[in-house]
């Protein structure tokens, strides 16, 4: 019984607002408070979407272009990932790099936004972003390569498919690096705590958050629901190493994976708990921290 | 393939990649307990079933002095300083990470032109040891602290070691206990040696030697 390719695209758009759910209401039980309910971010998300949208005076279309790219490049990484062992729906050899650089391309646009506005707050949250992203780059393109020489292919869902127990049983500690470089880079990209503090509203100290400031209504929401894809989407791509479950049944497998999301998302929200944001100095040196590993696994594989 | 000694040898390389990459003087010196550690536990993984008593023995003994001894006598000594983390080191730690990968990579290609023992016990084996070696070289070159330049001897120590431990069943034991004694007089010799430039000028920044001279003017 093989499952339809789209299903793992369609559960990013479904449950990514629900995997930042988790993480809220992690954050939540550990400083003692109830938090939110599950459902809040869907209903954040409508909310926005009957809203109107204002826009400055001195914007351009970049700035409506901004989060519309955004979304569609998360949707489009979002079909490139495999979710456990259901096959993504885009697979073809050197998918890898797509899905590196469509991402970017949506980060090129959320900061080309950014800098539209005319802000200064916004621009350096723009300049924060952009110079961050030189850091997480070369450890996502170089772990997926490492994958990618493990696995002796360059499609995505084929490599992930192929990290089972015997894998991991083969080449423990190389896909033990990749994914503690992987967690770094998951992290690193989407804004959470040691990099970045998704609930800070302090201009001078938040990177994601103030690059949107001035966007509203279903703009709004086209970024939060991107956040929340591009968040599933690196989860996706963390848990299919970390949970090596192939039982060659692909609803079981899935099954696994949907495991190991809640499980990521409470380790995220734990993370957030127990940290404080690292001085932005600091952050280059544990992107950096992350791209070694990236290379020390990559050595372990080419060995 | 010998898995736990695969692991524990990344974890070797981890601690040296943390070593080079960490600011906090007491975080060095834990690290370069837990490289001492996990030395130990190689010397246990590397052994050959008839000889794992020795070699129990061996990896108490080692664990007892890198682990314990050492981190005890060298925190003693920071407390005694009054220096809390290195400051400006002459290469920054982003560059010390990326020197570190180069360093990596040329033991990586050393240890594929060496010639091996027969039959090697794990290919990463001399890499790890050459790194280890090659990373406490760096600690020394490009650090200001004298606290810290001891950790780059005690992890060059430890590179020498692991050596060692690849061949542990082909030497004798007189051999391994040169290498513990070597190392202790090693300390005693370098605790004394900051002893005394503390004394004498109540701090242990050796750049600042550099600026002395003679009453020429």
């Amino acid at each position: 019984m093989t499952a339809p390719r789209f299903v793992p695209p369609l559960l990013a758009l479904a449950c990514g607002p629900g995997l930042v759910a988790i993480v809220a209401r992690t954050k939540a039980r550990m400083a003692g408070r109830v938090g939110p309910p599950l459902a809040q971010p869907y209903r954040d998300l409508v909310k926005l979407f009957r809203k109107g949208a204002v826009y400055g005076a001195t914007t351009t279309w970049l700035f409506r272009a901004g989060p519309i790219v955004g979304f569609a490049t998360a949707a489009v990484a979002a079909a490139l990932v495999p979710f456990g062992g259901l096959a993504a729906p885009l697979a073809f050899p050197g998918d890898l790099l797509l899905l590196a650089y469509v991402l970017a391309l949506g980060r090129f646009f959320a900061v080309l936004a950014a800098l539209d506005t005319g802000s200064s707050f916004e621009g350096m949250g723009a300049s924060r972003e952009a110079s961050l992203a030189v850091f997480t780059e070369p450890a996502l393109v170089l772990a997926l390569v490492a994958l990618a020489r493990l696995g002796g292919t360059l499609s995505l869902s084929a490599m992930l498919a192929g990290v089972g127990p015997a894998a991991w049983a083969a080449a423990a500690p190389a896909l033990a690096l990749l994914v503690a470089a992987l967690l770094v880079v998951f992290l690193a990209e989407n804004g959470r705590l040691p990099v970045d503090d998704p609930t800070t509203h302090l201009e001078l100290t938040m990177i994601h958050e103030v690059m949107v400031l001035d966007h509203g209504g279903p703009d709004l929401a086209l970024v939060g629901w991107g956040a929340a894809v591009r968040l599933w989407t690196f989860g996706a791509l963390l848990v299919g190493l970390a949970v090596p479950v192939r039982t060659g049944d692909p609803w079981v497998d899935a099954a696994a994976a949907l495991g190991g999301m809640v499980a990521l998302g409470v380790l995220t929200g734990l993370v957030e708990s127990s940290m404080a944001r690292l001085r932005l100095r600091h952050v280059p040196q544990l992107l950096l921290g992350a791209a070694v590993l990236s290379v020390l696994a990559l050595f372990l594989v080419l060995r | 393939m010998n898995a736990p000694l695969d692991a524990i040898l990344v974890g070797i390389l981890l601690t040296g990649f943390l070593l080079l990459g960490s600011s906090r003087l007491v975080s060095c010196i834990r690290t370069v307990a837990l490289q001492g550690m996990l030395l130990g536990f190689l010397t246990l993984a590397a052994a050959e079933r008839d000889a794992v008593g020795r070699a129990a023995v061996l990896t108490v003994a080692s664990t007892a002095v890198k682990g314990f001894v050492f981190p005890w006598l060298l925190v003693r000594v920071l407390r005694g300083a009054q220096v809390r983390r290195e400051i400006e080191p002459l290469v920054g730690y982003g560059a010390s990470l990326l020197v570190g990968l180069g360093v990596l990579g040329l033991s990586l290609w050393l240890g594929t032109r060496l010639p091996r023992p027969d039959p090697p016990l794990s290919t990463l084996l001399v890499p790890v040891a050459l790194f280890t070696m090659l990373v406490g070289l760096v600690l020394i070159v490009t650090r200001r602290k004298a606290l810290t330049q001891v950790l780059g001897y005690l992890v060059m120590e430890n590179g020498i070691y692991a050596f060692g431990a690849g061949l542990v069943q082909e030497q004798p034991i007189l051999v391994e206990l040169g290498i513990l004694l070597d190392v202790l007089v090693a300390v005693f010799v370098m605790g004394i040696a900051i002893f005394h430039i503390n004394r004498q000028f109540d701090h242990i920044d050796t750049d600042r030697m550099a600026a002395l001279r003679d009453w020429t003017r």
